[in-house]
C-alpha cells in the first residue's frame, strides 16, 4: 500500500474548465457533500415538529415521563428490526419475512424454554433459526437468483406457514422467564424507569452506525447497493456482502422476537404480523434510499421514533384512532417528498 | 524493473476458452505481454475484447486454459489476487461507484482498515487528498476527498480511476477503452499517461476499437475476432493505413488478408 512516487499523469493539467460555469459547480459539490447531514437535518426537524405539535396539543400528557415510558417500551421491537433493515434497503434489495422470521423463531424461543426450562439454550436456538431463515433468503436470492422482493414473499409465508402448523394457534405462556437474568437484560427496567430494550436499540444504533459509516463492511454495502457491477470489479465479494446483510436481518428479526415475547411473557401466533409496515415506513421515513447505495442509521432511528410515537400522539392531541392511518400516510408521503427534492441530481 | 529476464513474458495467456452457459465468448485465445510493453488489443464490439480483461483481473475465472505472470503459472485468480501480483485495471468510471465519497471509492476492495476491519478514515482523505493534488493534478478546491463521483464530470472520473491504479504499485496496467466519450483534450492526457508507463518501465495493455488512439502508443496490436486472435502485427511491420484497412476488412469479410 505504499505510494508510487508517480508524478507523470496529466502533469501541469487542470481537468476543472475555468469558466462562469465554476461557481455554479461549486454550489453542486457543496451541495453533494452535505447530502446526508441535510437529510438528517431533515428528519431531526421533522421529528421536532411532530413533538411540539403533541405538547401543544395536550401539554398534559407530552410534558410528563409516563408517555415517553411507554414510547421506551414499545418502539425497540420493531426500531431494532428498522436498523437491520436499513442494511437491507441500503444494499437496494427487501426483506419481507421478518416479521413471520420473528414469529417462528420466537415460537422455538417459548417451545424451548416451555420444555427445557433453559432460557440460554432457548435464546441460542432462537437466534440460530433466525441466522438460518435469514441464510434461506440468502440462498434463493443470491444463489438461486431471485429478486429479493419475490423470494422474501416466498418466505414470509413459509415461515408464518410453519407458525401456524407448530402453534396450532395457541400461545404459549412465558411467566416463568420472569425469574431469569436474562429476562431483566433484555425487558427490566433500569432504575425502575428505563426499559432495557430502550437501551438495546441505542446500543445497537450506535453499532448500527459505526458497522455502516465506518467499518469496511459497511463500505462494502454502500458499494453493493451503489453498483454491482464495479463492485466486483473492485474485488468486493458482491455474494458474501449480500448473504451476510440478509442473515443479520434474520437475527435481529429472531432478537426482536424474543424482546416482544419477553416483554409480555407471552407467545402468540400472530406475533410480529403488525411490524411489516412500521418497520418499512421507519426506514423510508428515515431517508434510507430504495434505490440502494445511501443509507443513513440516524434516520431510521429517528423515524422509528416518529412511527411508533404518531398513535399515542394522535389520540393524545384529540384525534379519534380513525385518523392514525391517514396521519401515517401524510408523513410518509410528505418526507419522502422532501428527500426526493433534497437528492435531486443536479446538472 | 527493465533488466528482468526478458526472454519470459511479463503475462501469457494460454489456450483461454471461456463460455458463459452456451455461449462460447473465448475460444484458445493466446495472448502475451513482453516487459515495457504496450500492447493494443483491438476489435470490434463483442470480439471478446472485456471478457478477456475479466480473466487476467480475476473477475471471471476462465473455463479452460492456462495463465502465467512472471514466468509463474496463476490458478485461482481472483481480483484480489491479480492485484498483489501487480495487475491494475482502468475500467473507466463503470468502476467508481456514484453516490461514494471519492476517499471511498479510491479504496474500493481494499480499504485501510484497523483491527476489527474498523476504516482508518483519516488516512484514507489523506491518501485520497495526496492522489488527487499530487497524481491526478485537480487544482480545483471544488473537488475534496468529500467529493461524490456522481458531481464529477466524465474527464474527472477518468482521472480518478487512472490515479487509482497508479496508486497501487502496478506492474502491468490495463486500460478498458480509456477514452471512450472523452473530449480530445481529455484523450490526450490518457495517451500521455500511456506514454508514461512504457517510460517508466512498465506494460500495459489498451483496449479499444478506435485505432487512431492506440497505434501511436502501442508496440504491437493484437486483433481479437469473435473469440479468436485473428492477428498479431508490430507497430514496425505495420502502417496505421493498413492496421485500419485490415480491421475494416475483417469487419466486413471475416478475414484479415
Amino acid at each position: 500500500m505504499s505510494f508510487h512516487g508517480q508524478s507523470l499523469l496529466f502533469c501541469g493539467g487542470s481537468f476543472v474548465t475555468v469558466s462562469f460555469a465554476q461557481l455554479e459547480r461549486l454550489q453542486r459539490l457543496k451541495a453533494v457533500r452535505l447530502r446526508l447531514l441535510r437529510l438528517e437535518i431533515s428528519i431531526t426537524a421533522v421529528v421536532a415538529g411532530i413533538f411540539l405539535l403533541f405538547i401543544i396539543g395536550n401539554p398534559k400528557v407530552f410534558t410528563r415521563f409516563d408517555i415517553y415510558y411507554s414510547f421506551m417500551s414499545t418502539i425497540p421491537f420493531f426500531g431494532i428490526m428498522a436498523l437491520a433493515m436499513t442494511l437491507v434497503v441500503t444494499l437496494g434489495e427487501m426483506d419481507l419475512s421478518f416479521p413471520s422470521v420473528l414469529a417462528f423463531s420466537a415460537w422455538m424461543f417459548g417451545k424451548v424454554f416451555q420444555v427445557t426450562g433453559n432460557i440460554w439454550l432457548a435464546v441460542l436456538v432462537c437466534l440460530a433459526i433466525g441466522l438460518g431463515a435469514g441464510a434461506l433468503n440468502s440462498l434463493l436470492i443470491v444463489r438461486v437468483g431471485i429478486p429479493s422482493l419475490v423470494a422474501t414473499i416466498g418466505t414470509m409465508f413459509f415461515f408464518r406457514g410453519m407458525v401456524n402448523v407448530v402453534a396450532q394457534g395457541k400461545g404459549i405462556p412465558l411467566v416463568k422467564a420472569k425469574e431469569t437474568i436474562f429476562y431483566y437484560l433484555c425487558v427490566g427496567r433500569i432504575g425502575e424507569v428505563v426499559p432495557a430494550q430502550a437501551v438495546w436499540m441505542i446500543v445497537l444504533g450506535i453499532g448500527f452506525w459505526l458497522l455502516l459509516n465506518r467499518h469496511r463492511f459497511g463500505s462494502h454495502i454502500l458499494f453493493v447497493g451503489d453498483n454491482e457491477e464495479s463492485s466486483r470489479m473492485m474485488g468486493i465479494d458482491v455474494e458474501r456482502v449480500k448473504t451476510i446483510v440478509f442473515m443479520q436481518m434474520g437475527f435481529f428479526a429472531a432478537f426482536a422476537g424474543i424482546l416482544s415475547t419477553l416483554e409480555v411473557t407471552y407467545f402468540w401466533p400472530s406475533q410480529g404480523q403488525g411490524y411489516l409496515l412500521t418497520t418499512l415506513a421507519a426506514v423510508f421515513i428515515g431517508g434510507t434510499s430504495v434505490f440502494g447505495g445511501m443509507g443513513t442509521i440516524y434516520g431510521s432511528f429517528v423515524g422509528a421514533l416518529i412511527i411508533g410515537s404518531l398513535e399515542a400522539g394522535i389520540i393524545a392531541i384529540g384525534l379519534s384512532g380513525f385518523w392514525i392511518q391517514l396521519i401515517y400516510g401524510l408523513i410518509i408521503m410528505v418526507s419522502v417528498s422532501i428527500y426526493a427534492i433534497l437528492l435531486r441530481k443536479r446538472g | 524493473m527493465a533488466q528482468e529476464n526478458s526472454s519470459t513474458p511479463l503475462l501469457s495467456m494460454v489456450n483461454i476458452h471461456k463460455s458463459f452457459g452456451e455461449v462460447n465468448v473465448l475460444n484458445g485465445v493466446d495472448v502475451t505481454v513482453g516487459h515495457n510493453e504496450i500492447v493494443g488489443l483491438v476489435g470490434d464490439n463483442g470480439a471478446g475484447k472485456s471478457t478477456l480483461i475479466k480473466i487476467i483481473t480475476g473477475v471471471h475465472p476462465p473455463t479452460s486454459g492456462e495463465v502465467y505472470f512472471k514466468g509463474e503459472r496463476i490458478t485461482m485468480l481472483s481480483v484480489r489476487r491479480s492485484r498483489e501480483l501487480g495487475i491494475e485495471t482502468v475500467y473507466q468510471e463503470r468502476a467508481l461507484a456514484d453516490q461514494q465519497t471519492l476517499w471511498r471509492n479510491t479504496f474500493a476492495g481494499r480499504e485501510l482498515t484497523h483491527r476489527f476491519g474498523f476504516l482508518k478514515v483519516k488516512d484514507q482523505k489523506e491518501e485520497t487528498e495526496k492522489l488527487l493534488r499530487e497524481h491526478i493534478g485537480f487544482t480545483s478546491k471544488a473537488i475534496t476527498t468529500d467529493s461524490m463521483v456522481l458531481s464529477l464530470s466524465g474527464g474527472e472520473k477518468q482521472g480518478i480511476a487512472i490515479g487509482r491504479a497508479l496508486y497501487f504499485k502496478a506492474d502491468l496496467i490495463i486500460l478498458d477503452e480509456p477514452t471512450m466519450g472523452l473530449s480530445l483534450s481529455e484523450t490526450r492526457r490518457v495517451l500521455d499517461f500511456v506514454h508514461g508507463i512504457k517510460e517508466k518501465g512498465k506494460s500495459a495493455i489498451f483496449i479499444t476499437h478506435n485505432i487512431y488512439y492506440v497505434y501511436p502508443v502501442a508496440d504491437r496490436f493484437v486483433i481479437l475476432d469473435r473469440g479468436n486472435v485473428a492477428g498479431e502485427f508490430l507497430k514496425k511491420d505495420i502502417s496505421q493505413d493498413d492496421l485500419e484497412e485490415k480491421m475494416v476488412r475483417l469487419a466486413q469479410t471475416g478475414k484479415l488478408n
